[in-house]
């Protein structure tokens, strides 16, 4: 299950181990509330235990990056496996976002 | 080694998760690795998501984690069908939907591009597919629904690195 957290002004997504459209939907909305409401500076995404992702999951990161950089912050996205990485290099995301292994 | 499977479900968001398992069972028998595995059910994820988000324009699912929406009261009625043969080191698959089809299939292929850019969609979607399986044949007519062919070798080697 997914898990928000808030460490040092950070928002912290542990993301699930499925990421599609259908779980997607609920994390997006909760994380746009803690930006706008907690006014939170960066948003950190965990991939540590995903597995799986499509292209909902560069939808997700697309959209909080678009979020964010509007308040000055970042993304960061923590411990994608060698499928997942491939996927946001693909997409390009590493012009966008901090990716760490 | 040949063999066939037919299926034919609901356009219901929480149904992706279960097209791509079904496929993936599918597949096991024919020992592929895990990397080829993983192509495989991000590509019938993207096909099966389209069909049912675009095809069908069923949001379902999106932003109602938890929600008990009764399915079938709001929704645009529908089903997908998929089609998986094996042929000897070869995986066919076709991913059909009876939704509203698209006019310029040309331009829904280009990477990046989604005409539901409020609903997060990347727009990654037939990008994804064709990186990731052999061969992608789209044929779409407006009012009419969407086909995609897609077909991928197994045991062909591991990954030629992207980027």
């Amino acid at each position: 299950m997914e898990e928000f957290q808030i460490v040092d002004n950070c928002l912290m997504v542990k993301l699930p181990e499925e990421i599609d459209h259908y779980r997607s939907g609920y994390i997006c909305e909760k994380a746009d509330w803690y930006i706008v409401k907690k006014n939170v500076d960066h948003v950190v995404f965990d991939f540590a235990v995903t597995r799986f992702m499509d292209s909902s999951g560069i939808g997700l990161i697309m959209g909080r990056y678009k979020k964010i950089t509007c308040f000055g912050g970042k993304v960061f996205v923590l411990h994608p496996d060698k499928q997942i990485k491939r996927m946001l290099l693909m997409a390009g995301m590493q012009n966008l976002v901090e990716i760490v292994e | 080694m040949n063999n066939e499977m037919k299926m034919e479900f609901d356009a219901i968001s929480v149904n992706e998760g279960f097209a791509r398992m079904a496929v993936a069972a599918f597949v096991s028998a024919m020992n592929p690795t895990m990397e080829e595995l993983s192509d495989i059910k991000t590509a019938v994820s993207e096909a099966v998501t389209n069909a049912i988000i675009h095809g069908y324009e069923n949001m379902y699912g999106y932003g109602k984690h938890g929600d008990v929406i009764p399915a079938y009261e709001t929704l645009h009625q529908g089903k997908v069908y998929m089609h998986c043969r094996i042929n000897k080191d070869t995986f066919y698959i076709d991913i059909q939907d009876k939704g509203k089809g698209m006019a310029d299939v040309e331009k829904a292929m280009e990477p990046l591009f989604t005409t539901k850019p409020e609903y997060n969609r990347s727009g990654m979607g037939f990008a994804f597919m064709e990186a990731f399986m052999d061969d992608l044949e789209v044929f779409s007519e407006e009012g009419s629904g969407t086909l995609v062919k897609m077909q991928k070798k197994i045991g062909a080697g591991s990954w030629i690195e992207a980027c």
